[in-house]
């Protein structure tokens, strides 16, 4: 429990009222142990009974034997944040089995293993103990699936108790299997033993129920690093160069399952390259060459990695290179909590690099955003010639979210001003024939690029790093330099009108504002609604892109209190906001947390809640 | 001066006029500048279309040069010790291209060897240039990687830590096309430049290149007079092109035919010693004697051309992918809605 004053808790449960489509269930297990399965085929099954769900996996960083917990939330009313406790426990780690049943809520629900002790039990909950060895014994799956199969125990009773569909179960173990139904009916032997068991001996005393909804009709669950893999598979990408690195490499996993799918090889020849390079720098130079020779390129990491591209975000700015890069952002500094979330790259991706330079970022705050931000970030990265980062994160890009399916992009690619042959010669003859890599005809601070292989005599330059003048030839001039550097930042200008403006919610009678953005936007809604039950109104501002524009000053200025709501230390994006409407700043107050956990609706309401009684003494 | 009009072409109609790039800022006599005026005589005499030449380059006093050279052609200054990944993603991007790279002993040796190894052990199309002084110019006189132990600076004192040996890095890392020249040895560096370029994969050229101002002492073994008095070329070096005569000129034996992959030949003249360029073995073997003998072999040190690039191991179309247009990129109704319907 957090320290701050507590206004919304954990209700006492009174089993006599039934609790119909909302509730948690966490599930405690090993990591290494095989319970994805399990609760991926749990999950599947609750939404095609057509009630929302949710799942966040809270895994350590090791490969096997440490405690993982996976929390499935079920709600009718749509609702995907973490929430601060669960009412159901699936307590299949013997180390970890105390301190997850004094978790519980009064009148929680705890599954177990019928062997399993625990050390100081409850008398305010409901057991089920589950005789695991006997099924098993009964079943004598082969030793390597023998965790699995294990873990198929809890699904059987799980399903009986709180009325799942048998056939959903059986059906998200079809699609689990890709429909291989020796692997299916072996695990469906023990959800079958488990259910029987569940009748015949473990009778109802709780109140929790699933009952079928129409509320998932056309949806779809996906994770935002798949997401965002398809996105960039189906926005053109040509090159992606990476580094392993937790939790951005399933993003490049998915490029590789659905480049193939998507953009099938001719002739055993593909028009895609994915590298993995030998670390973040040599993938962010990769990236680098490859947006300059005028490909549409990307890599994907998190913080640690970041901070290894930063030397070249600082030559890709200044040479006006397009680049993309995702940071799905994990809990630092340093390696700090890979697999735990965080929004703590804000300000280093924002100004990566060295000197001055500030980078259009895209903070997509859903599914159907991972997917076409990835798109987004390949358009604005060509028509500004400039590093393009995607700041997803770890609850975003490896969780499971409930979406739409995404639509086929109906907009041609946005490729910028870019000169080919034949336009290089046209370009010449309706500019005076002068051309200038650097010099900017339009008075937008975006200039005319050339890639290699245009042909035309005149069209070559040399990219660099180093002073240059509109010519693109090395130039310590102080007037080259400061013209250069003011036409840059009339550049951000540009892309500030031009970058996904951000998602207002603005609402009669609102009396405070609430910014946000990426992960912690589902814990927003709820907590507004929360809010309002207690008689404050709220408008919502949700951040899409940085640079800021004026929208964003209007909004701090609109209400005597603006909370920022992020999953950072320092309050990032408060920092950007007091700098972006410092007449304002006095207005902006932080609801921030940084405890390596997906934000909860609680969490924002008690602070909210708690800063207004704080402000009224 | 002469009249222009009376100026020597090549086959494209090109003159060395037509290679040439902005005026050098090194200093006089610096023999980075003779290496910049073989790139240019390569060039012409294999009458490279410069639209179709990129030249890349770290950071260094090596790597300014890429300015003095083939002005029409693009290039990219990048990052120190950086050249080999954005020339990865660069030819990735487009396969057309022939990449020129120009590194110092620094830049390949210190700050990128790691990037340098990889580029290697990839096969990335390129020639790979290192301008090879054993001392940081730019930042006036620190020993490099390549420095000799016990070479003497003014400013860093004496080298006491064994020097990184370029040729046979790339060896180990299974480099297919192996030299060392010296800056002062024109002919024979322009035809290993030609057969570099000519070269499928990553042709490495280790050149020793003396810095006037830091390191040119005589008993430095990257100076102008150890070079001239050292030097012992393992072969005649003669790089035939593919619509040239290969013409026999000695007895049986004494000569080694190598054909590229393209057409062009590379046929090398037994000097004073027996030697196999394909053999790798022998490479290491000649590299190992010569710097115990304190010898300063140049010339093809090792070839072999069996390695795949690695356009080829990524499976990439022919055509450069920077020119795939937006109907060859986005995936089809049909295909997207597949994968939707995975989910």
């Amino acid at each position: 429990m957090t320290s701050h004053d507590t206004v919304v808790s954990a209700p006492i449960i009174d089993p006599s009222i039934p609790i119909i489509n909302d509730f948690s269930l966490v599930v405690a297990t090993e990591n290494g142990s095989g319970s994805q399965t399990a609760n991926n085929t749990l999950i599947r099954a609750i939404f095609k009974m057509g009630v929302p769900v949710s799942g966040k996996n809270l895994f350590p960083s090791n490969i096997s034997g440490l405690p993982t917990w996976y929390t499935i939330r079920v709600s009718h009313q749509g609702y995907a944040a973490r929430r601060e406790y669960s009412e159901i426990l699936v307590a299949y780690n013997p180390r970890t089995s105390d301190e997850d049943l004094s978790k519980l809520p009064a009148g929680g629900v705890c599954i177990h293993p019928a062997d399993m002790k625990f050390t100081t039990p409850r008398s305010d909950v409901v057991y089920y103990p589950v005789p695991v060895k006997d099924f098993l014994k009964e079943i004598a799956p082969p030793q390597h699936l023998r965790d699995y199969i294990i873990n198929m125990s809890y699904v059987g009773v799980v399903t009986q108790l709180f009325n799942i569909s048998r056939d959903e179960i059986e059906s998200a173990l079809m699609h689990h299997f890709n429909g291989k139904r020796k692997a299916v009916d072996l695990n469906l032997r023990m959800v079958d033993l488990a259910i029987a068991h569940t009748v015949a001996s473990l009778p109802k005393q709780d109140p929790f129920r699933v009952e079928p909804l129409d509320k998932t009709a056309g949806k779809i669950l996906i994770d935002g690093n798949t997401a965002a893999g398809i996105g960039a598979v189906v926005g053109g990408v040509g090159i992606v160069a990476w580094y392993p690195i937790t939790p951005s490499t399933s993003l490049v996993d998915a490029i590789t399952e659905y480049a193939p799918k998507l953009r099938p090889a001719v002739d055993d020849k593909v028009n895609y390259a994915i590298i993995q390079a030998e670390d973040e720098l040599a993938a962010a130079g990769m990236i680098v060459g490859a947006g300059w020779a005028g490909v549409r390129a990307m890599t994907a990491t998190s913080g640690p990695g970041l901070s290894l591209m930063n030397e070249f975000g600082g030559l890709a700015h200044f040479a006006e290179v397009p680049i993309v890069i995702w940071d799905i952002m994990r809990m630092g500094p340093s390696t700090g909590l890979p697999t735990r979330v965080s929004q703590g790259d804000i300000l280093s991706a924002y100004y990566l690099g060295h000197g001055d330079s500030q980078h259009i970022c895209l903070l997509p705050g859903d599914m159907s955003e991972c997917f076409s931000f990835a798109g987004t970030a390949f358009d604005l990265a060509e028509r500004f010639q400039t590093p393009v980062l995607v700041l997803s994160d770890l609850d975003l890009g490896m969780n499971n979210w409930m979406t739409a399916p995404f639509e086929y992009p109906e907009t041609p690619f946005d490729r910028g001003k870019i000169l080919h042959t034949a336009s290089f010669e046209q370009f010449l003859a309706d500019h005076d024939n002068k051309w200038g890599r650097y010099r900017d005809v339009d008075g937008d601070g975006i200039t005319y690029r050339t890639i290699p292989g245009n042909q035309h005599p005149r069209a070559g330059w040399l990219g660099r790093g180093t002073g240059h003048n509109e010519q693109a030839v090395y130039s310590e001039r102080s007037e080259d330099w400061q013209r250069n550097m003011e036409r840059l930042s009339r550049k951000l200008e540009t892309a500030r009108t031009h970058v996904p403006a951000p998602v207002v919610d603005a609402r009669a009678g609102a009396t405070v504002g609430i910014i946000g953005y990426g992960s912690t936007s589902d814990a927003i809604a709820e907590a507004r609604d929360q809010l309002r039950a207690q008689g404050i109104e709220t408008s919502s501002m949700r951040l899409r892109s940085l640079p800021l524009n004026d929208e964003v000053r209007a909004f701090v200025a609109a209400f005597d209190v603006v909370y920022v709501v992020e999953l950072n230390q320092d309050s990032q994006m408060l920092q950007l906001l007091c700098a972006h409407a410092p007449k304002h700043a006095g207005n902006l107050a932080p609801v921030n947390l940084c405890d390596g956990l997906p934000l909860t609706a609680t969490f924002i309401t008690n602070r909210i809640l708690a800063h207004r009684a704080s402000a009224q003494k | 001066m002469t009249a222009t009009t009376t100026r020597p072409t090549n086959r494209i109609g090109l003159t060395t006029q037509d290679y040439q790039g902005g005026t050098s800022t090194l200093c006089a006599g610096c023999g980075h500048n003779s290496i910049t005026s073989q790139i240019i005589s390569a060039c012409y005499d294999l009458s490279l279309d410069p639209a179709s030449v990129i030249k890349m380059s770290g950071i260094g006093c090596s790597s300014k040069t890429p300015a003095y050279f083939l002005g029409r052609s693009f290039g990219f200054n990048t990052l120190h010790g950086r050249m080999p990944s954005v020339s990865t993603g660069a030819m990735l991007a487009n396969r057309t291209m022939t990449a020129i790279g120009v590194s110092g002993d620094g830049d390949t040796g210190s700050i990128g060897f790691g990037q340098f190894k990889h580029m290697m052990r990839r096969n990335v199309p390129m020639v790979y240039i290192v301008e090879n002084n054993g001392v940081y110019g730019l930042t006036k006189g620190q020993h490099s990687a390549t420095a000799d132990v016990g070479q003497h600076l003014k400013y860093a004192g004496t080298n006491s830590l064994p020097p990184i040996d370029i040729c046979a890095e790339a060896i180990a890392a299974d480099c297919g096309f192996v030299a060392r020249s010296f800056s002062g040895d024109a002919k024979q560096l322009r035809e290993l430049i030609k057969a570099a370029i000519s070269y499928e994969g990553t042709a490495v050229i280790d050149i020793i290149s003396p810095c006037v101002t830091f390191n040119n002492e005589d008993d430095s073994s990257k100076s102008y007079a150890y070079g001239k008095d050292k030097e012992e070329r393992i072969q005649d070096i003669q790089f035939i092109q593919s619509f040239e005569e290969v013409v026999v000129d000695y007895e049986p034996g004494s000569e080694q035919i190598v054909k590229l992959h393209d057409g062009p030949t590379i046929k090398l003249r037994k000097l004073t010693r027996e030697y196999d360029a394909t053999d790798r073995w022998a490479a290491i073997k000649l590299l190992e004697e010569s710097r115990n003998a304190d010898i300063f072999v140049t010339g093809l040190i090792h070839i072999n051309e069996s390695r795949p690039t690695l356009q080829q191991t990524m499976s990439l179309i022919d055509e450069p992918l920077a020119y795939q247009t937006e109907a060859q990129l986005r995936p089809s109704r049909a295909a997207f809605a597949a994968v939707m319907a995975e989910f």
